[in-house]
């Protein structure tokens, strides 16, 4: 069984750097880990699994190699939950105006 | 090839000269001077030609709001006939949603006229969507580095946004996790492509801005019969100060008070893997702002023609609580969404037309688009994922990295005034140390004065207080 086929939208995973090809004068939390990146494509290969070698055409035509990564990458970053914080900000300045204007 | 890092760093200047077509060396006049109005001049563009430029992708001509509810609201809060009127320029109003359409516009179109294929930036913000916009509308290819995830590939949900945008308008995009090899990457690709470097920090880039100056002082002029008293621009670079700045001079608003603001996350480390996601802002903060000020030629050209120093009249600091209540405010006063990090000048401007006369008028010169990722809702509930605590109460208990504290009213707003002197001081002090070697000549000192808006005679104290400091 295959995770992806020719032509799905498909992310990669690179190294670009591991921890000691980077160079020297970062924050050890930094130096500590590699440098890495993700890259958003169509799959060129006839059929793929999950962390397979593969190659990609990304969105402006150019070939590029990685590890498989998603197939369908979604977006997931949202309108965040309801934050009671701010919340009641737009009544009270609402408030504070008419005080005002009266 | 080698593309090892250090052979590619070792190749940056070869690379720079074919990826911007600007051969730097020619500006130069020593270790420390340079010829900046020449650099500026370099690609020939007049400001009614970057005016039509523009144009022709539809961007700038935005709307200029007075923010009648909340001066009304500064005005209950300030001393007897203090409380200056807020207008705002509406930069959301631009194709991809920000002023950055301005200076993408210009070095896209730039990248064609030189016969480049395609661009490359790096950018984590609203610069890489609006060089991927401005580069459709162009016929040319991008490729958009984004600093997104720290190593647990945790990201910050408005840079998430940035690599959606960029992905809408047809860029291929480089999602990459905290560190400056940033700039190696990019000169990878630049190496790899043969693309245009469209840095945030080349002529062509200034230059679009100029036009945010001049037409916010041409506006207000039309408007209101006269220019503005000050104009308040959110800092991180350099180059919306840089270019809001000369355009109002070439506007003939020589009067204006220029006041670069940013939201301080002083104590962050910003090359930090474990610091990365414990900022709710992404730019137009202190870790770019101070570094670039004192220091401007950090960047990826070998001279930065984004210098905020040389323009800004005064420097104010606000708390990222500040800038959620104000971004808050305006939404439910003003009926405008708008993205958080472009209400950073505005929160600062809550504080300043306090200080101006009722007759006077502040322009807050930018505002920028709204989304998921890209609300105080989605940066407060991911900074509390984040071991933030989010909280009411005074401002000054903020800390960047641990608390969050939204104020409870507006006269709790304070603005932190970070003293330019200082930052002038620091700026001689860092070019004197890396120049070392270098005795500072008297077109040196000239150059330094104009560099950091200070007096020939302040340069030459502040570097002979240095020397004895270092014989000390």
């Amino acid at each position: 069984m295959s995770d992806a086929k020719k032509g799905d939208l498909v992310q990669i995973h690179k190294i670009i750097l591991e921890p000691d090809q980077r160079p020297e004068n970062l924050p050890p939390s930094t130096k500590s880990v590699a440098y890495e990146c993700w890259i958003k494509g169509f799959l060129l290969d006839e059929n793929a699994k999950l962390g397979n070698e593969v190659k990609i055409e990304t969105f402006i035509g150019r070939e590029m190699w990685g590890t498989l990564y998603r197939v369908n990458p979604t977006y997931d970053h949202n309108f965040g939950e309801p934050q009671k914080e701010i919340l009641s900000i737009g009544s009270e300045v609402k408030h504070q105006l008419e005080k005002q204007q009266q | 090839m080698d593309n090892s890092y250090s052979a590619v760093m070792s190749r940056k200047s070869e690379i720079l000269k074919q990826a911007t077509g600007i051969e730097y060396d020619q500006f130069e006049i020593s270790p420390i001077a340079f010829d900046y109005e020449g650099l500026m001049a370099s690609c020939e563009y007049s400001l009614e030609d970057v005016q039509k430029i523009l144009r022709e992708t539809g961007v700038g001509q935005t709307p200029m709001v007075e923010l009648k509810n909340i001066t009304q609201l500064v005005r209950s809060i300030s001393p007897q006939g203090k409380g200056g009127r807020i207008f705002i320029k509406d930069e959301a109003a631009n194709p991809s949603g920000s002023f950055k359409d301005r200076r993408a516009a210009l070095s896209v179109y730039h990248a064609k006229k030189l016969g480049y294929k395609g661009v490359v930036a790096a950018s984590s913000g609203n610069y890489g969507a609006a060089v991927a916009s401005q580069a459709t509308k162009r016929g040319l290819k991008s490729i958009i580095m984004q600093e997104v995830y720290d190593s647990k590939r945790n990201g910050q949900p408005e840079i998430l946004e940035k690599t959606r945008a960029c992905e809408a308008y047809g860029a291929e995009v480089w999602q990459l996790t905290v560190g400056p090899e940033l700039f190696y990457i990019m000169l990878c690709a630049l190496e790899d492509t043969q693309f245009f470097s469209a840095s945030l920090y080349i002529p062509t880039s200034i230059l679009g801005i100029e036009t945010l100056g001049y037409e916010l002082a041409d506006q207000v002029m039309q408007q209101e019969g006269r220019y503005p008293d000050m104009v308040v621009v959110t800092h991180a670079g350099g180059g919306n100060v840089t270019g809001t700045a000369r355009g109002l001079q070439k506007a003939g608003s020589h009067d204006s008070i220029v006041v670069g603001v940013s939201v301080d996350l002083r104590g962050l480390h910003m090359a930090s893997d474990s610091d990365f996601n414990r900022k709710s802002f992404t730019t137009g903060h202190t870790g770019f702002g101070i570094p670039f000020l004192t220091w401007p030629d950090r960047t990826d050209v070998p001279r930065n023609c984004a210098r905020g120093l040389r323009f800004m009249d005064r420097y104010v600091l606000v708390t990222q609580g500040e800038v959620f209540h104000t971004t808050e405010m305006l939404a439910k006063l003003e009926g405008m969404e708008r993205g958080p990090a472009g209400n950073t000048s505005l929160a600062g401007a809550i504080c300043l037309a306090r200080e101006l006369d009722r007759d006077q008028i502040l322009v807050v010169q930018e505002t920028e688009y709204t989304a998921a990722g890209k609300l105080p809702s989605s940066q407060l509930t991911f900074a509390e994922e984040n071991g933030i605590e989010v909280r009411r109460g005074d401002p000054k208990d903020d800390a960047p990295g641990k608390v969050i504290v939204i104020p409870e009213t507006i006269e709790q707003f304070r603005l932190k005034t970070y003293d330019v002197q200082e930052i002038r001081r620091s700026y001689i002090k860092n070019t004197v140390e890396i120049t070392k070697s270098h005795e500072p000549s008297q077109e040196d000192i000239k150059f330094l004065a104009e560099d950091s808006n200070a007096s020939p005679d302040f340069v030459r104290e502040t570097v002979a207080s240095l020397k004895n400091e270092a014989a000390a």
